[in-house]
């Protein structure tokens, strides 16, 4: 994107640069590899020959691995010393990511055991 | 370059870095994209929290249909892959907008939006039949919750798609200039990023939502 881009020391995140592989050759193998996962996670949701209660599980990983092949193919986010801005962002976002959702979902589902005394009240909250 | 900017840190080191660099702050084609990529992240960050609320209310249905009841899986696997080869296109439109190639770069932006809008018509196609058939987000917590965080995702697309569409425009009346190509490396940092919710989405929502 930029006119000197040997003189530059940063990266800004989804600029395509060639220092590993050739521009065109990223974006294909990035449009290969999440290709291949959303196939195995359409596969594994509707599969009958895998371990049942681990399936959810398993799509989300799927999920997370293929957030990351976007980050790395499309975004170019790299390991590169000229990354380490966008990848302190990055890490900081996935934290507060992490954060709500987990604590969120662990704190809703303990009080909703924790509450149950009155199922019929519950119910009632829960479902209104 | 005075002792003071380089002791309180305004200036960027360079790979001898010490911290005290030489060079000043870095170009504009770098702060621009990086800071939106802050505002990228922070997106994500406001999506995390309807993941979370969706996650909490998915099964307070209140008596109404359930997931298993109104989503396809055909439906969305169409708009999974029409999304994901956007946003690849979109790839190749920054790179044919590098070297400078005007049809090229016009033609991969249109097809990105073509796609895009594939994805967004099959979306209200959704909408508009679980709306018809009683199932609106009054419906339930479940559904209130379904339409913020799915319906939220679409207008991400739709703002997008005009964004995309005005890009377009400024790179046909005013060519590559940089402040036009910085604007380019935006949108493109915006359409991954949507790409990436979308696969948060599609596997929380639709595909762990119609497990058997």
């Amino acid at each position: 994107m930029t006119e000197n881009e040997d003189d530059l020391f940063d990266v800004a995140p989804g600029s395509p640069h060639n220092n590993v592989l050739s521009e065109y050759v990223a974006y294909v193998i990035g449009l290969g590899l999440a290709l291949g996962l959303t196939a195995v996670s359409f596969w594994v949701a509707s599969t009958s020959s895998l371990w049942g209660p681990g399936i959810a599980t398993g799509l989300v990983v799927l999920a997370i691995a293929q957030m990351g092949v976007h980050l790395v193919f499309f975004l170019h986010i790299t390991s590169g010393p000229d990354n380490t801005n966008n990848v302190l962002a990055l890490a900081f976002g996935v934290l507060i990511v992490f954060l709500v959702m987990i604590g969120t979902i662990w704190i809703m589902a303990h009080m909703n055991a924790n509450m149950s005394a009155s199922p019929e009240l519950m119910n009632l909250q829960m479902q209104h | 370059m005075t002792t003071e900017a380089a002791t309180i840190g305004l200036t960027h080191g360079g790979s001898e870095d010490t911290g005290l660099g030489h060079r000043g702050p870095e170009s504009k084609s770098i702060v621009v994209p990086y800071g939106f990529w802050l505002f990228v992240l922070s997106d994500m960050v406001l999506f995390s929290a309807l993941f979370a609320s969706y996650a909490t209310l998915v099964h307070a249905t209140d008596g109404g249909p359930t997931t298993n009841q109104l989503f396809d899986r055909n439906l969305v696997a169409i708009e999974t892959v029409a999304l994901l080869v956007s946003s690849f296109v979109c790839g190749l439109a920054m790179i044919t907008a590098k070297r400078a190639n005007m049809m090229a770069t016009q033609f991969w932006l249109l097809l990105t939006g073509l796609l895009g809008a594939v994805f967004l018509f099959i979306e209200l196609y959704e909408f508009t039949k679980m709306v018809g058939e009683g199932a609106g987000p009054q419906r339930s917590a479940f559904l209130s919750a379904f339409f913020t965080l799915v319906g939220c995702h679409g207008a991400h697309v739709t703002a997008g798609l005009l964004w995309l569409g005005t890009m377009m425009a400024q790179i046909w009346a005013k060519g590559f200039q940089q402040h036009i190509t910085r604007r380019l490396l935006c949108f493109s940092i915006f359409w991954h990023a949507l790409d990436i919710i979308w696969v948060a989405i599609f596997t929380i929502v639709y595909l762990i939502g119609t497990l058997p």
